[in-house]
């Protein structure tokens, strides 16, 4: 599978990436095109009947009793927040 | 040409849990903004999710009571987006394997015709917070209380064809989850969210049309309204020779439309992947049975006992199991009186007047259903007429007594029955209205049933409503037709 330099500005684009130069584009190209070369020889292993591994670890979720176990931290929270206020986070104007 | 609506919903349900999904948060309603948002909801570095016992027993509860099948694997994964009430910069969801497969809802349309929707799948996830759009100097404000806080979302096939359809799929979702008392169903406080897939085609075609998704509705009224309109919409489009394009609406209420949002351009632009940070859940077949053994009984098996074991009409079955509350007041009373149709006729009359005059939830009804359920026995064993029960009841109503007992003899309700003391009244009524009863005899006798009706009234006034009617009725035509 090719990949183009289109695709890596829409997938910049997705992850809220700025690309400074049409030759970081490049270079991304170059390196993701190797990345799926990789993926494509990986393809060719036969994997009828593996079942997809979704995580590396050979363990199972632990599950947390319903309890509340934290307090309210807003202050320390917010002191590190570029804006707030009546304990709001304030942020640039989103409209839809 | 006939048209075709096709309608698929997904619902979103808050699940009733104490703390989040993934952190030990409280979820209470109203909190002062962002004091119930800590390090994991915030997506502060270095934290681990854990996922909540309380929110994976709600969504196997709601499995089991749709006839889903429960995978015994199932896996979170990561649906990225940019929006500021996500501090994460991903929504931790499912969509691969979900915790709840395909399972079935029976709705129930107007003249008690039944009909089957096909659930393809349920979901747990994590709410976001909530911008304010207020004017904060230019900015927006955000309150990220809600952020994590447990959701099952549930998927339905495309199997409703009419707006009226989707309404009563809602409400027996909200009757499912608030039987399991797995969400409060309050949809005011958004604990219920609809996103409504509307599409039309013409009548006989097998594929679908292009769908719109309408987002957020959140009430059964407008759910309705939006999806009628935006059926007009789709067909009035495609009537002129338009097309309808794939995109995300919203509902406005007081304009009564739907809005384009946003054009869903690309419907991959979610890159899910497997999270990282949790692991595979895993649910063994003990558990599912647990969670089986604390089921209640469930509206469809409620509505139907009450109409057959019960011998109730379908509609009053219909109304009796709608809500949980309502199921338990009426079963309680049932179980002091004995009487089903009694103790159905009493909640559905005399006491959900009063609850709705007063807008008063039947939680904190003021009448308790023991008090009810002991009125209904006196009515039953004839110790007080209908008439006196009324008063009774409005007594109770008002706390004037604490049982219908205490209330019938404070006032001398007590029904007259001892027929010399009936004959008496009578005789004595008779004497006062000459007119009257020379009225009466010269009628043709098919007339007088309807005259006999001012001397029934003269006697129960004179025994301060204490006497029997039937009684009455029966010694008046005797002592009337003797002459």
């Amino acid at each position: 599978m090719a990949i183009e330099h289109a695709d890596v500005l829409r997938a910049a684009h997705l992850a809220r990436l700025g690309l400074n130069s049409d030759a970081e584009a490049a270079g991304y190209v170059d390196d993701l095109t190797q990345i799926l070369e990789m993926v494509d020889r990986l393809q060719a292993v036969d994997t009828e009947g593996v079942a997809p591994l979704s995580h590396p670890l050979d363990a199972t979720q632990r599950l947390r009793p319903d309890e509340v176990t934290e307090r309210d931290q807003r202050e320390r929270f917010q002191a590190c927040a570029p804006a707030t206020e009546d304990g709001l986070y304030l942020v640039p104007r989103v409209v839809e | 040409m006939q048209w075709e609506t096709v309608i698929g919903l997904e619902v979103h349900v808050q699940l009733a849990t104490q703390s989040k999904i993934f952190s030990g948060a409280s979820t209470a309603f109203g909190a002062a903004p962002n004091t119930q948002a800590c390090a994991i909801d915030l997506g502060l570095p270095g934290v681990l999710p854990v996922l909540n016992e309380g929110a994976v027993a709600m969504a196997v509860q709601f499995g089991l009571a749709i006839d889903a099948e429960i995978p015994e694997t199932s896996l979170f994964e990561r649906k990225n987006y940019f929006y500021p009430d996500l501090p994460k910069g991903y929504q931790t969801s499912q969509m691969a394997q979900p915790i709840v497969g395909k399972g079935e809802v029976e709705i129930v349309l107007d003249d008690d015709v039944r009909k089957r929707v096909r659930i393809h799948h349920a979901h747990l996830e994590e709410d976001a917070g909530k911008s304010l759009h207020e004017d904060f100097h230019g900015m927006s404000g955000i309150d990220l209380n809600r952020a994590g806080t447990p959701l099952l979302e549930i998927v339905s096939e495309p199997d409703m064809r009419s707006a009226k359809e989707a309404v009563a799929y809602i409400r027996a979702i909200h009757a499912i989850v608030t039987y399991l008392g797995i969400s409060d169903g309050n949809m005011a406080e958004g604990s219920m969210r609809c996103d409504v897939n509307v599409s039309v085609r013409p009548k006989g075609q097998e594929t679908f049309g292009t769908r719109a998704e309408i987002k957020n509705v959140n009430s059964f009224r407008f759910v309705e309204r939006a999806i009628e309109f935006e059926v007009e919409r789709q067909i009035e489009l495609i009537e002129e020779g338009g097309k309808v394009v794939q995109e995300t609406r919203l509902y406005d209420p007081d304009q009564d439309e739907t809005r384009s949002m946003r054009t869903k351009e690309e419907a991959n632009d979610y890159r899910y992947f497997p999270c990282p940070d949790l692991l595979p859940v895993m649910l063994d077949s003990a558990y599912v049975e647990h969670q089986r053994s604390t089921l209640p009984e469930l509206p469809t098996d409620k509505r139907n006992r009450f109409e057959t074991d019960l011998g109730l009409s379908t509609y009053d079955a219909g109304v009796l199991s709608a809500t949980r509350p309502m199921a338990e007041y009426f079963e309680a009373v049932l179980a002091v009186c004995g009487d089903a149709k009694q103790a159905a006729n009493w909640v559905q009359g005399e006491l959900s007047g009063h609850l709705n005059r007063e807008n008063i939830d039947i939680r904190n009804s003021p009448v308790t259903p023991e008090q009810l359920g002991g009125l209904i026995q006196r009515v039953l064993d004839d110790t007080i007429n209908g008439k006196a029960a009324k008063q009774v009841f409005a007594a109770l109503w008002n706390n004037e007594g604490q049982s219908a007992d205490e209330i019938i003899e404070a006032r001398g309700l007590k029904q007259v029955t001892d027929t010399g003391a009936i004959e008496a009244i009578v005789d004595q009524v008779i004497a006062d209205s000459p007119v009257q009863v020379a009225q009466y005899r010269d009628a043709e006798p098919e007339k007088r049933g309807k005259m006999i009706g001012y001397f029934v009234g003269q006697v129960m006034k004179a025994s301060r409503g204490t006497a029997n009617p039937q009684q009455v009725n029966s010694v008046l035509k005797q002592k009337l037709d003797e002459a």
